[in-house]
């Protein structure tokens, strides 16, 4: 198949769509799928066919409309409205109302006007919600693979690197490195073999983007490792997936066997003398194996242990050759810069973290769901006017980035533009994108306590700093939250916690203590009202400002 | 790499069929000992478990230590060593479900039926199961109950499930 077979066929798939008087998408993502929008699904196609419209108006099922909490999310084209909790009945009266007659169904119309959908920025989200997941010829219809056209044909590996490095795209797993950077280093390492590798472990709890974006639009993806293998000299890729994901992972076998079949993936792909071929590779539940090293080992089928980096794995990696690692949302954006210039992705977001987020909103906020915004957006205005604030008015306390590896951010500090350097700068981090927000009902301590249990149980047991320090950390935050502990115990808590920072292996023990320390810094008052009355001892108020010492 | 696996005997001397899936499984993956979590995987899924007896079978055919093979099934948490319960209850213990009361649901959970998360209740009914986060946050707090995503739980539903499986064993919505 070469481009213009491509795009012929993009072209009937649109002819296709646009004899439709009315589509009705409906989300099938594991969201709304658990509130039952595939009976929804159902009795839409069963009302249509009874009121004799099922040649006028199409159902397709479609990747995550974002606004997860009121699901089963139903979508009309081309009239752009959006209705939530469709249940069966609600599917009745749009067909009868809607379809029919033309009048809108208010009792389940979202306005779309509101800050939740006027504030976002669809660039990785583009077709999610839009689009078939289970379709080539939609995913065709909406532009795709059209960047790997455009690579493959007119471009040479070194400009689509230096495409992507001007860009300023950084790593969305969280770390932030430089995608550009880390795939020059790859391409001038010289070796026989090289590899791609997508990290889609999403294993911070409370997120859920990478698993929206693989189930509502997993082409994308493939198409973005295909480039990247083609810019690094590359002909095998691993996308290594939680086995949590059994609908992502059943999406990407089905757009794996559809790029096979038509010249996307495999030999010659579009007709040029590159070849690329991806392999799935199921994870077993192992919180470590988001680690770069520790995940190279599992794909090798061994347990997911990490190991000390330098040698990185752009220089030695699987099977001790060069691969090159990225997260879901980084191959997510490729295909839009390659298509679009790297000058169109710089513009949006801030000079030094371009492009845009995709975070998952959960926890005590109004509108949760999944949402994606530009770079450098204060956090305020994520929680307050696209999240909708608190649920049941209750005051917010904090919001919490980065999962197990991150920190809580407070009220003080809501101001912040959300980019790389900011969160790191008050001892968060960007992480890969689960945002929880915690209100007056949240306990801190216990909420530290919660994400250092999590550690515990993931701790892969290689070095000791991370298995006994952990289990120990554990230990005193028991103490203090059963009212037992004394102020000396909190001097030793972040003694503690500086020490397995400093000394674990890998990123999981290194960045464990995140969560304690951020709580210690800004919510300290908690844990001394839960101290032991010790004689001389004078609590302080509120922010402790000599915490303001440099971590290691 | 390595050779197909040599042990493609027409049935397993335990006369189990099953194997001969399995035989598939590791034939696809070209008995390649790297594809060793892949063929645990198909491995569960097949006998539903993972049996000491299976995993000296999977050692065997990918040529691989039962070290390694004990090694990787017990680091990894999804892995089984021992069959499950009638019914199946696994509570997300993610963030957001936590924030939204999961641990209440958890207590109550127990109490009922007097086992611990990670345990199956004596009466072989009811194995408990906590998740680290099965990525539906927005309906927060979640079960997955034989297989079935149920969000927005409260202690009373969670409990008046375990109670439904307990009585009987019939299917009980929510």
């Amino acid at each position: 198949m070469t481009i213009e077979d491509l795009r012929e066929r993009a072209g009937e798939e649109r002819e296709r769509q646009g004899k439709w008087k009315r589509r009705i998408l409906y989300c099938s993502a594991a969201g709304c799928v658990s509130c039952g929008s595939k009976e929804t699904a159902e009795s839409l196609k069963q009302s249509l066919k009874t009121g004799g419209m099922d040649t006028e108006v199409e159902v397709v099922g479609t990747g995550c409309m974002g606004l997860c909490g009121e699901g089963p999310l139903v979508k009309v084209h081309p009239d752009d409205v959006l209705y939530e909790r469709v249940d069966t009945s609600a599917a009745n009266a749009i067909v009868t109302s809607h379809m029919m007659r033309g009048e809108i169904v208010s009792d389940h119309l979202v306005d779309q006007t509101v800050p939740f959908f006027a504030s976002q920025v669809k660039v990785v989200l583009e077709n999610c919600g839009r689009i078939n997941a289970e379709s080539l010829d939609e995913y065709l219809a909406a532009g795709g693979y059209e960047a790997l056209g455009k690579a493959l044909g007119e471009m040479q590996p070194g400009e689509i690197i230096d495409e992507v490095r001007k860009s300023g795209l950084r790593g969305r797993g969280g770390a932030g490195y430089s995608t550009g950077l880390k795939w020059g280093i790859v391409q001038k390492a010289e070796s026989d073999q090289k590899y791609v590798v997508c990290n889609a472990d999403e294993g911070d709890p409370g997120a859920f983007m990478d698993r929206s974006v693989l189930e509502g639009d997993p082409h994308r993806i493939l198409e973005g490792m295909v480039i990247a293998g083609y810019a690094v000299g590359a002909q095998q890729g691993y996308i290594y997936i939680r086995a949590e994901y059994p609908l992502a992972i059943e999406r990407l076998r089905l757009a794996i066997k559809q790029a096979e079949r038509n010249g996307l993936l495999g030999n010659k792909i579009l007709d040029s003398n590159f070849s690329f071929r991806i392999d799935l590779r199921i994870g077993a539940g192992a919180f470590v194996c988001g680690e770069e090293t520790a995940l190279m080992r599992s794909i090798q089928g061994r347990r997911g242990r990490p190991k000390p980096r330098p040698p990185y794995p752009s220089e030695r990696g699987l099977w001790e050759k060069p691969t090159l690692l990225n997260n879901v949302e980084t191959f997510a954006n490729i295909a839009p810069i390659i298509r679009n210039g790297s000058a169109w992705f710089a513009a949006i977001g801030t000079p030094k973290s371009t492009g845009t987020k995709v975070f998952a909103l959960a926890g005590k906020i109004r509108n949760t769901g999944l949402i994606e915004v530009p770079m450098g957006i204060p956090l305020r205005t994520i929680i307050f006017d696209i999240g909708g604030g608190t649920t049941e008015g209750t005051e917010f306390k904090a919001a919490q980035t980065g999962g197990p590896s991150g920190g809580c951010i407070p009220s003080a500090h809501l101001d912040l533009p959300v980019d790389y350097e900011s969160l790191a700068g008050i001892g968060s981090i960007m992480g890969s994108g689960g945002l929880i927000v915690m209100d007056s009902t949240s306990n801190m301590v216990d909420v530290a306590k919660y994400f250092m249990d999590f550690c515990v149980d993931e701790s892969c047991g290689k070095c000791v700093p991370c298995r006994v320090g952990t289990a120990h950390i554990a230990g005193l935050l028991g103490k203090i939250v059963n009212k037992k502990a004394t102020a000396e115990d909190i001097g030793l808590l972040e003694e503690l916690c500086m020490m397995v920072k400093a000394t674990s292996l890998c990123g999981l023990g290194q960045s464990a203590p995140n969560p304690v320390l951020s709580t210690l810094r800004f919510f300290r008052t908690e844990y001394e009202e839960l101290l032991q009355p010790v004689e001389g001892f004078v609590p302080t108020n509120g922010e402790r400002q000599e915490t303001e010492r440099p971590w290691p | 790499m390595a050779n197909p696996p040599t042990v493609q005997s027409p049935a397993h001397p335990s006369g189990d069929n099953r194997f001969k899936l399995l035989d598939r499984a590791i034939t696809k993956h070209h008995g390649r000992g790297d594809a060793l979590i892949e063929v645990l995987h198909a491995a569960q899924e097949i006998f539903g478990f993972l049996e000491d007896d299976l995993m000296i079978y999977v050692a065997r055919a990918l040529k691989r230590p039962l070290s390694q093979v004990y090694g990787v099934a017990t680091f990894y948490h999804f892995f089984r060593l021992k069959p499950n319960g009638e019914h199946v209850f696994v509570l997300c213990m993610g963030t957001a479900c936590y924030v939204k009361g999961a641990a209440a649901i958890q207590d109550a959970v127990e109490h009922r039926c007097g086992a611990k998360f990670g345990e199956t209740t004596e009466d072989n009914k009811v194995s408990l199961i906590s998740a680290r986060c099965v990525g539906s946050c927005g309906l927060a707090p979640v079960a997955v109950l034989d297989n079935a995503v149920a969000g927005k739980l409260t202690t009373e539903s969670a409990v008046g499930k375990v109670d439904a499986w307990k009585r009987s064993g019939e299917e009980v919505a929510v």
